[in-house]
């Protein structure tokens, strides 16, 4: 089967001077289906790894397949395209927009890519229902608790079924409640077959993924941090 | 705040992708993408469907109305002082012509032309004395008239004769056939015109102009007054109080055409006066010598008055040209206005705009959509602008006692001059709205 992601030799360095080496060399692969966390100190250079996981970034150095399609050449339309199609982001931050109704947030993906309208509000509610927000479709995201704000975000990465989700510190603005029930869906989520992958710093998060990977420095190994 | 990074062009991105924003944004799938589009459950199309782009940006300009009317406040002032100067310029250059309208539009007079002659010019031709019943046969006359100047002789009041020259007056005499009255509006002070009976017997009877009268002492005309040309007495039968058409009139004292060439053989009339219907005065001043002089009409010239179209441009012209520059500078500063505030708002939406490129909009779909916005703010500011100005316009007028007058053309005009303004002020922000890296999202704000 072919691998979600297959990094191979992939570095970014910012040019200088002094010039910054953030990823050195990364060589990950991840399968389908798989439940991955990327855990890192601050300046680890997991954030770097994140823009070139989720082609927001380009490597200066190396390889990386998408679903077996060398993207790291690719024009910046050709990314913007794929990054809509295959990664479905999770942010810190939510990033909602404001004035619109959940159903239109979720829904925003599809602006881009022309679905049929009928099928972008079958879709939006389809995973709405997913993250257990089905009730919720009309209302304001600012009426709403950060759990329900964050499962808003979920349902619309997974609204244009992405290859990979890719959560970047999807608890750090929640408490420990709606954290724990973003971790839950996520479990769902992999136990439906989704593959997931999440950076964060914080162990609780990452001991939750089914694999553990680590990055320090720019040099990722697996397993947990010494 | 923080400030957005401008893009950071890395060695391997091609430079011609921002150069080709907008482009971009409505070309079909190219074929590099259609193995992709097979294996996805939905179509991949760079294109944004119109209705979608202009849903994001309606939303984009609705999300603040507050700050949406200080935005368009200078649009909306710019525009409406446009739309006023041109509303009032051609309202007030309506009632100029149509007081013009009411005397000189329909004022026609034919008179012979001239050609050189052995003592400089001469009249090429003669008018028939019944001109004015010819040119009365024309649709759209209202009234004719004919009128001959002639042989001078000192006029007095009295018939005694003083050897000083004391109440002898150079007034000039005059003859006019009955309906020249009518054709030129003129009003009796008191009295009465004389008619055709008087016309056909020759009598001996004048009407006086007012200056006339004035100079000669008579003042009322129920005395029968006589007056004297030489030692010809001529009884008044009226004094003139007013005439629109042919000033010269009030000066002189007027007699029928018959006794004119009875006692002193006046040849022919100069001129036919002519008073049409309004609008009909071009028409008329066409066909007028040919009614005259059909064999040889081209020996005729005819004075009309200008088209009331050109008339009325001119003097709109005029009224507008500085009040249009006024217009013009506010205008830029509402256009200023605009770039500023969707700079502002460019900057504020950062992450929103960091979000969309996370979810596949390009480059061109986000500057799209940014100038869409402007566009609209740009158009609504135009639109409120032409509706302010028209009721200043209107309002104006009703205060004047004008009738309005306001060309459809600029109603329709004056909203999409916002608009284009709104296009032209929100270049700079969407480029750099498009330039915002999708990185800028991910951080946590």
């Amino acid at each position: 089967m072919t691998p979600v992601v297959r990094m191979a030799g992939v570095g970014r360095s910012f040019p200088g001077p002094p010039e910054v080496h953030a990823v050195r060399e990364v060589d990950l692969v991840i399968e389908p289906g798989e439940y991955l966390s990327i855990a890192g100190p601050s300046g680890s250079g997991k954030s770097t790894l994140l823009h070139l996981l989720g082609l927001l970034d380009r490597p200066t150095r190396g390889s990386y397949w998408l679903d077996g399609e060398d993207v790291s050449q690719l024009s910046e339309r050709r990314r913007a395209v794929l990054r809509g199609e295959r990664i479905g982001f999770v942010f810190q931050a939510f990033h909602l927009l404001a004035h619109r109704s959940v159903l239109e947030n979720v829904a925003l993906p599809m602006v881009y890519h022309r679905v049929p309208r009928r099928e972008r509000v079958e879709r939006s509610r389809a995973a709405l229902e997913r993250v257990g927000l089905g009730h919720r479709m009309e209302f304001d995201p600012a009426t709403l608790s950060g759990g329900e704000r964050q499962r808003v975000a979920i349902a619309r990465a997974l609204v244009s079924e992405p290859s990979m989700l890719l959560a970047d510190e999807p608890t750090g603005n929640l408490d420990s409640a709606n954290a724990a029930s973003i971790l839950d869906l996520f479990d769902d989520l992999h136990a439906g077959g989704l593959t997931l992958a999440v950076i964060t710093h914080d162990a609780g998060v990452s001991s939750r993924a089914q694999r553990r990977v680590h990055i320090v420095d720019g040099i990722m190994a697996e397993g947990v941090a010494a | 705040m923080r400030l957005p990074r401008l893009r950071r062009r890395t060695r391997t991105e091609p430079v011609e992708e921002s150069l080709s924003l907008l482009s971009d944004a409505i070309v079909e799938v190219a074929e590099d993408d259609a193995d992709v589009v097979s294996r996805r459950r939905w179509q991949v199309q760079r294109r944004m469907a119109w209705r979608d782009l202009l849903e994001e940006s309606l939303a984009g300009v609705a999300a603040r109305p507050a700050r949406l009317a200080l935005t368009t406040l200078g649009t909306v002032l710019g525009i409406a002082a446009l739309v006023t100067t041109v509303g009032i310029g051609q309202t007030a250059a309506g009632q100029i012509s149509q007081r013009f309208d009411a005397v000189a539009a329909t004022r026609v007079v034919v008179e012979p032309g001239s050609r050189p002659g052995p003592d400089g010019d001469m009249a090429a031709s003669q008018l028939p004395w019944d001109a004015d019943e010819r040119v009365m046969r024309l649709a759209g006359v209202k009234a004719a008239g004919t009128y001959a100047r002639f042989y001078r002789d000192m006029v007095s009041g009295s018939p005694a004769t003083d050897p000083s020259g004391e109440g002898r007056h150079d007034v000039p005499t005059a003859s006019a056939s009955p309906g020249l009255f009518a054709a030129v509006r003129a009003q009796l002070a008191t009295g009465r015109y004389f008619d055709s009976g008087h016309d056909e017997r020759g009598d001996q009877v004048v009407i006086l102009g007012e200056y006339a009268a004035e100079r000669l002492g008579v003042n009322r005309v129920d005395s029968q007054p006589s007056i004297f040309i030489g030692d010809r007495p001529f009884t008044v039968i009226g004094i003139l109080d007013s005439v629109a058409g042919r000033a010269e009139l009030q000066d002189a004292v007027i007699m029928p055409h018959g006794t004119a060439r009875q006692l002193y053989g006046v040849p022919a009339p100069d001129s036919v006066d002519i008073r049409t219907a309004i609008g009909a005065a071009q028409q008329v001043g066409e066909q007028a010598p040919i009614a005259v002089d059909p064999n040889n009409p081209e020996l005729y010239q005819v004075d009309v008055p200008p088209r009331p179209g050109s008339l009325r441009e001119n003097v709109t012209a005029d009224v507008n040209a500085l009040f249009l520059v006024l217009g013009g500078v506010a205008l830029l500063i509402g256009g200023l206005g605009i770039a500023n505030i969707t700079l502002l708002s460019v900057l504020e939406r950062v992450s929103e705009i960091g979000l969309r490129r996370a979810v596949g909009a390009t480059r061109p779909h986000v500057a799209l959509q940014f100038l869409v916005e402007s566009i609209v703010i740009g158009f609504l500011g135009g639109l409120v602008g032409t509706a302010v100005g028209v009721l200043v316009t209107v309002g104006v007028s009703a205060y004047r006692d004008w009738t309005p007058l306001l060309d459809m053309r600029l109603a329709v005009a004056a909203p999409l001059l916002g608009a284009v303004i709104g296009l032209v002020a929100g270049t700079y922000p969407a480029w750099r709205a498009s330039a915002i890296e999708p990185i800028a999202a991910l951080r946590a704000s």
